[in-house]
């Protein structure tokens, strides 16, 4: 047992990469910060389309979402990161990680968005534009905010996700937590380090997972 | 040379493409046989997790909690690394096809098991009483009664679950696996050209689509009527 401590939870290992990893906890957070809300943006925009007049549009939409949900994001981000430079074009890291998981996150939101504008009845829409709305304003006020609503659980679902595809990122060496923990594991020779990133995750998404089974429990109540 | 014609020199090389392909085509085998192996182990065990906690098996109910939120919350990735590259350090070192295989079963399990179990739930109560008061036992309630209705509600969502996890045999790469993944891009930093990345990509647009498009099949065939 003693044994077993030390090499999986050494607390002078601990002490000495603790600043490296939480480092690497912050830029995980500032990634999220900037990969959820541009995802967010771009599946609005996507589900916005997918109820378009225009077969064409709607046609071009589904063959975006079903592209990009058939690719493991890992296989799109080296794609992006490894293929651009043949173009001569150079991508910054960030930039490269950003766009894969901007293709990959904005195909599953709209997904999501447009099941929830979905299930709001016509009437609405009618309701709205009869009030004098015009058609944008309809959708801003009135069907988005409730669309949001019947499909929050999967929202918040698709939200952990995005959070725990950051670690993708440590696969091009963007310093993000998975990333500083390897690297602090080579240099002590101590899977401590790893082990002790996976406690900061769980930390960080436990807490998502208890509040996603709780709406998914009023979800089912509600019906 | 044209702008166009130095693109798909870089990103369509047919001979490059010639060259690669019978190793391409390894690594779609390497991550079909991945891909079915963590279909079958995670989706029985979550099942078997699943029909644990209805049968209300002192103490399991729990643990099950517990091991479902673990494996939802931690990133696959973390998971892979964790075995391939910590487990070693005990004696127990794992091949990168048994880490890669283990972590998403665990995963996949997990969230299979809360599926089943919200499938399990939606059924109204009425239809456990009837069971029991027929003089079957709860066993027998759930499995001729309850279990399928249930299953026929978590299709869907299984299989946009079982799509997103099957696509997690790419990070197999990250610990050496053969699958595609790795094989392509090995290939194109060997050859100096991107053109077998294409042909990866285009190896995973063949496997994967096909249940993208099942997937959207069964969430319409199943969708709320209004």
């Amino acid at each position: 047992m003693e044994a077993l401590s030390q090499v999986f939870f050494n607390w002078a290992i601990i002490e000495k990469v603790w600043p490296f990893l939480l480092k690497g906890f912050g830029t995980t957070l500032l990634l999220s910060a900037l990969v959820i809300p541009l995802g967010l943006a771009g599946g609005l925009a996507v589900a916005l389309a997918s109820t378009h007049r225009s077969r064409v549009v709607r046609g071009a939409v589904v063959v975006y979402v079903d592209f990009f949900r058939a690719f493991p994001p890992l296989v799109l981000l080296i794609f992006i990161y490894f293929g651009f430079p043949f173009l001569s074009i150079d991508l910054p890291k960030l930039a490269a990680v950003a766009l894969g998981f901007f293709l990959n996150t904005s195909s599953y939101y709209g997904e999501i968005l447009r099941a929830g504008i979905e299930s709001i009845p016509r009437g609405q829409m009618d309701a709205a534009l009869s009030m004098g709305l015009r058609r944008g304003q309809a959708y801003r006020h009135i069907v988005v905010p409730q669309a949001v609503r019947n499909v929050l659980p999967d929202l918040v679902s698709n939200t952990l996700e995005v959070i725990k595809l950051t670690t993708l990122a440590s696969v091009v060496a963007l310093p993000e937590l998975l990333n500083n923990a390897r690297q602090a594991q080579a240099l002590t020779y101590n899977p401590t380090p790893i082990v002790l990133a996976a406690l900061m995750y769980l930390a960080l998404l436990w807490p998502i997972v208890r509040l996603l089974s709780r709406l998914e429990h009023q979800h089912l109540n509600a019906r | 040379m044209s702008n166009l014609d130095r693109f798909l020199a870089s990103f369509a090389n047919l001979e490059v493409a010639w060259r690669y392909l019978p190793r391409i085509a390894e690594g779609m085998l390497v991550t079909l046989g991945l891909g079915l192996a963590v279909i079958g182990a995670g989706v029985v065990a979550g099942l078997a997790l699943a029909v644990l906690r209805a049968l209300r098996v002192p103490f399991t109910g729990w643990l099950i909690v517990a091991f479902a939120d673990v494996f939802r919350a931690l990133p696959p990735l973390v998971i892979i690394i964790v075995l391939f590259f910590a487990f070693p350090y005990i004696d127990l070192p794992m091949s990168a096809f048994v880490a890669t295989w283990l972590s998403l079963s665990l995963v996949l399990a997990a969230f299979a098991e809360e599926v089943f179990w919200a499938g399990i739930l939606s059924v109204p109560r009425e239809q456990w009483s009837a069971g029991l008061s027929l003089g079957l036992t709860r066993a027998r309630t759930l499995f001729h009664v309850v279990l399928p209705q249930a299953i026929r509600l978590t299709v869907p969502p299984l299989t946009n679950r079982v799509i997103s996890i099957t696509k997690g045999t790419a990070l197999g790469s990250v610990v050496a696996l053969h699958e595609i993944l790795n094989v392509s891009s090995s290939a194109s930093s060997e050859a100096g050209n991107p053109t077998p990345l294409t042909l990866g990509a285009l190896a995973y647009l063949v496997l994967f689509i096909p249940f993208v498009w099942f997937g959207r099949r069964m969430e319409r065939r199943f969708a709320w009527k209004r």
